[in-house]
């Protein structure tokens, strides 16, 4: 086992994204930061979830932590985290060898294909609450589902035209595998290059891991979190209305409208949910109710981003 | 003449699509290459396809080099309508225009109705060339893909994933349709990563196969199957070092899957390369339950179970790869797929032992908070109609006799769904019942309650089996008869191709069970509906679906022919075990010319009296021996009542071959007495008479089956 991961240099968790992140930089993708309200996937993110919308053409990449609390487990289960981080990169539209793309990609952290597996197995990905779907593969090496790579058809319960690619790299599950080690939290996060000393995931995340987990499970209080959830509905609605006047605004106001803040608040809504969910306080009946309620404002906040976008771009015609 | 050669390749297909539209390009391009008379019919035979996951290809000998010129002759109006005063009317001009001629060019045809205008044309054979870059690209857009998708700019088109290249070859010319913005050309590739991106030149059609081969890419699908069987078998061999006599475990399925998420394989041979990998899991594992283990190395994995030679699963896997290493590269590929295994093995029994904190029983109540349906309410509110169902069921079989363990059965209908409640069912969906079972007997529930809970979704297809205990076919008939009488009280009958709730597999498993118990279960479908409603609307219905499932059941499991079954089921289709019993026999006797020459005279018996109906000519009822005049009426009437009574005495034993053979032997009676008598007499009292007659051998000989349905030759 020693002998297979000593063949080559491995490279650090962070090294690892630095070069993942150039590599799509040289490709043309703009490299963006991680969004900062919760969201359970990086396609959540209004750099995916809302940039694929309309025909502007997008390169974008970035790194996106993403919350399941239902996903915790205490930092006891080696395979399992409440927090992951997905290296998210969108290709809209995308070019003719995305495919191949990606998989230099894969050589570029030093994998070499001649040496593994690599199957490309159907999976579609599709998100209800967000009226989004697209058709895809799971990329498996040597076993292990390492990318998420999804065709996006429809966003917002709309039809995509141009479609973007995207594709989800599971950077904890590359980095295990490139340092061949059983635990996530074993990972080699960094090396200190003065006294060669490792930093690994455990000790950057483990507590996060372990404490999230317990006020997921544990802690939250039931009644707030309905309350959060409410609230943050009520005033994501009152934006949704008042979007429904984009006719009567002026260019100024109109550019203005905060359909991005409304988004934000639907993405608080989601989050509410989940941890409701993992709190095991929302019983499957219910569970179908307010997940309608979010995908409401989710499709809200879709459509009135697509007319935003449209109703400006005929303003800027007309001037 | 020449070979025409097709291949679209595209971005990795879905591998449980990929048969599907192999056959159906391969009949697309055939039946439009004999529609466009390019293609003989003996040749459309010799036509073969391929696919690899990112290829589909046709491959069709003697395409002709051009159709033949035609001629079509199509008549127009009638010459006094198309002409006035010998000018050309407007209907003259337009008939001319559509066919594409002048009126000068029109013809005058006599024919019995008088004279017509007719308009000649000749079509000049097109060149196959020609028509397929115009007839194949619509046929490539008709293809059926489950999910398809859209990927250019403009949605100008959806297909199964990107097209990358086409190659269309008619000999070594190349056929330039296009289709999704490509252009068939003649260059196709090989495989990703052991080929790599070169241009593969495609000289000839006949040269593809090899072309390929010769790029790592296997393009026929039973030869690639045929590899990935042999490289198993070996690998496994090679693998027995401890030599327990390591078999894997044949899984036609995954076999299939893995064919179709491959392009190439090897490893029958040890000196070569290897496609197949054989890898170990720590021993500590196995005591895990199987189930469990072969459903993650499956389901979640792709990998082949390994046992030993008694049959019992092997701390061993195999994985098939879309690639080839030698002995040293295996090692890292088989380190990666070990380390994956075990992390899902790790889930495993992390998930097994969480679950074990709240037993079944806890669990129970929790199912108040899980839906079944909005409208039929909770798992909780099932159990408690379940329970109802198998408790009047377990007593009709206990008053015939059947051997029902009451405590078993009640343990049974009430943990039953707990298992959904279970980390384990909730990662490994396909797992409930069995982990319901597993857990039951792991929490010192007795052995046919942990067997009904384990064997309650049984079966799950015709192929499957039933459940092996009484108890356990009780809780699955009540299980799906409840689900199916209360989507039908809710009106969700399943309607022509949908069926969202499998309904029909439900009751097809019912009726499978009651058919094939191994155990003694003495129910009919009656039964088992009276048991699930009370509702007569639903009843009724409920009955009517059954029946279907039956006659589904007795043509498709039991593969007896279409009139056999109706016959058989006119007479009854209620008792499953007994229409299939009664089935057989008809099957087995119809060959015979007495029965058959029976079966006909029974038809027409029928159709005197449909006509005897029409004319209001009654029956006397019962058969007066004074008004039998005829000696060939006298001798069917005497025949026939001997019969009678040893017929309904070997029915009664279920004898139906020999009951049937004994019916047949009426045939010289019947014969003699339809060509001696005439039914229909004009004597009212001798008329009814033998219309008494004729309904008491109908009524006497019909009970295995209405032989009116069976269909005879002549």
């Amino acid at each position: 086992m020693v002998a297979i991961a000593e063949k080559k240099k491995v490279l650090m968790f962070q090294e690892m994204l630095f070069i993942l992140q150039r590599f799509w930089a040289d490709r043309g993708c703009v490299l963006q930061q991680s969004y900062d309200v919760e969201v359970g996937a990086g396609t959540m993110s209004p750099d995916t979830f809302l940039r694929v919308l309309g025909p502007k053409p997008v390169r974008i990449a970035y790194a996106q932590p993403s919350r399941r609390p239902a996903d915790g487990r205490y930092g006891e289960n080696p395979n399992r985290l409440f927090r992951h981080t997905q290296l998210q990169v969108i290709l809209k539209p995308p070019p003719e060898r995305v495919q191949e793309w990606y998989l230099e990609s894969l050589e570029a952290i030093g994998i070499d294909l001649k040496e593994h597996d690599i199957k490309f197995e159907e999976d579609n990905w599709e998100w209800p609450v967000g009226g989004a779907w697209g058709v895809g593969w799971q990329v498996m090496l040597d076993g292990l589902e390492i990318t998420q790579f999804t065709y996006f058809q429809q966003c917002g319960g709309m039809d995509l035209d141009p479609i973007s690619g995207e594709i989800t790299y599971g950077l904890e599950r590359i980095a295990g595998f490139l340092q061949d080690v059983d635990s996530i939290y074993d990972i080699v996060w960094a090396v200190e290059p003065d006294t060669g000393r490792k930093v690994t995931y455990g000790e950057m995340r483990l507590a996060e891991e372990e404490q999230f987990s317990a006020y997921s499970f544990d802690y939250a209080d039931v009644g707030k979190l309905w309350e959060h959830l409410n609230s943050y509905e009520a005033e994501c609605l009152g934006l949704l209305a008042q979007a429904k006047g984009f006719d009567e605004m002026d260019t100024l106001k109109l550019k203005r409208f905060p359909v991005l803040g409304a988004y934000e608040l639907a993405l608080k809504c989601s989050h509410m949910f989940n941890l409701l969910d993992a709190r095991g306080a929302i019983s499957v009946t219910e569970r179908v109710g307010v997940m309608a309620r979010i995908r409401t404002l989710v499709v809200g906040v879709a459509k009135a981003y697509a007319a935003q976008g449209q109703m400006l771009q005929g303003l800027a015609v007309q001037a | 003449m020449a070979e025409f050669l097709f291949e679209i390749g595209l971005e990795e297909i879905p591998a449980r699509m990929i048969a599907g539209a192999q056959a159906e390009l391969q009949r697309r391009v055939v039946s439009m290459l004999r529609l466009q008379n390019l293609l003989s019919s003996q040749d459309e035979k010799l036509t073969v396809s391929f696919s690899t996951p990112r290829r589909l290809a046709v491959l069709v000998p003697n395409v002709f080099d051009k159709q033949s010129d035609s001629f079509t002759k199509v008549q127009g109006p009638a010459v006094k309508i198309a002409f006035k005063d010998g000018q050309p009317t407007p209907a003259a001009e337009a008939f001319a225009r559509k066919n594409g001629v002048s009126v000068a060019e029109l013809k005058v045809e006599s024919t019995p109705k008088g004279e017509y205008l007719v308009a000649e044309t000749e079509q000049k054979g097109r060149g196959a060339a020609e028509v397929i870059a115009a007839e194949l690209p619509k046929e490539l857009a008709g293809i059926y893909w489950a999910k398809n998708m859209y990927w250019r700019a403009g949605k100008p088109e959806r297909f199964v994933r990107p097209v990358r290249w086409m190659v269309a070859l008619l000999g070594d010319a190349v056929v330039p349709l296009a289709f999704a913005g490509k252009t068939a050309a003649n260059v196709t590739y090989g495989h990703r990563v052991l080929f790599g991106d070169a241009e593969i030149p495609v000289t000839a059609p006949g040269a593809y196969e090899k072309a390929l081969a010769d790029a790592f890419v296997v393009v026929d699908v039973e030869a690639r199957r045929h590899r990935i069987r042999k490289a198993l078998d070996r690998v496994c061999r090679a693998g027995d070092t401890a030599g327990i006599g390591l078999r894997w475990r044949e899984d036609h399925g995954l076999v299939d899957k893995l064919t179709h998420l491959t392009e190439w394989a090897s490893g029958l041979d040890a000196s070569a390369k290897s496609s197949v990998v054989i890898g170990e899991f720590e021993a500590a594992y196995l005591e895990l339950p199987e189930e469990v283990l072969v459903t993650v190395m499956r389901d979640h994995q792709s990998y082949f179970a390994v046992e030993d030679k008694a049959g019992k699963l092997a701390p061993y896997f195999l994985a098939v790869l879309n690639m080839e290493a030698d002995e040293a590269g295996l090692g890292v590929i088989r380190h990666g797929n070990a380390r994956v295994l075990r992390a899902r093995f790790n889930d495993a029994r992390f998930f097994w032992e969480f679950d074990q904190r709240v037993p079944l029983v806890e669990r129970v109540k929790l199912l108040e908070s899980v839906t079944f349906q909005k409208d039929l309410g909770s798992y909780a509110k099932k159990a408690e109609r379940v329970r109802r169902v198998a408790v009047a069921l377990a007593k009709l079989v206990s008053s015939r006799g059947g051997a029902v363990d009451g405590t078993a059965l009640d343990e049974a209908v009430l943990l039953a769904k707990a298992d959904l409640t279970s980390e384990l069912v909730k990662e490994f969906t396909e797992l409930q019942g069995v982990v319901g079972g597993l857990y039951a007997r792991a929490q010192g529930f007795g052995a046919a309650t942990a067997a009904a809970i384990y064997d309650q979704y049984l079966p799950e297809s015709m192929e499957d089996s039933v459940p092996r205990t009484v108890e356990g076919a009780l809780l699955a008939i009540s299980d799906k008869a409840d689900t199916i009488a209360g989507m039908f009280g809710l009106g969700l009958e399943p309607t022509g191709s949908k069926d969202p709730f499998a309904l029909r597999r439900a009751a097809n498993g019912i009726v499978k069970i009651l058919a094939e118990s191994a155990v003694a279960l003495p129910l009919s479908l009656g039964d088992v509906v009276d048991a699930a409603t009370k509702d007569e609307a639903v009843r009724v219905r409920v009955e009517v679906f059954f029946a279907e499932r039956l006659e589904f059941y007795l043509r498709e499991a039991k593969g007896q022919a279409y009139d056999v079954v109706k016959a058989v089921l006119a007479v009854g289709a209620n008792d499953v075990r007994d229409a299939v019993a009664r089935a057989e026999a008809v099957t087995a006797v119809r060959g015979g010319e007495d029965f058959a020459a029976v079966s006909a005279a029974f038809k027409r018996m029928k159709n005197i009296q449909a006509q005897a109906g029409e004319k209001g000519f009654a029956s006397s009822g019962s058969v007066d021996a004074a008004l039998l005049t005829e000696p060939t009426e006298k001798a069917l009437a005497e025949r026939s009542a001997e019969l009678a009574g040893s017929v309904k005495a070997l029915r009664a034993e279920k004898k139906y071959v020999a009951a049937l053979e004994a019916i047949a032997t009426l045939r010289p009676q019947v014969d003699a007495f339809f060509d001696a008598v005439m039914v229909m007499a004009s004597d009212a009292e001798v008329r009814g008479n033998r219309l008494a007659l004729l309904e008491r051998v109908l009524g006497d000989f019909s009970g295995i089956a209405d032989f009116a349905e069976i269909v005879t030759a002549g």
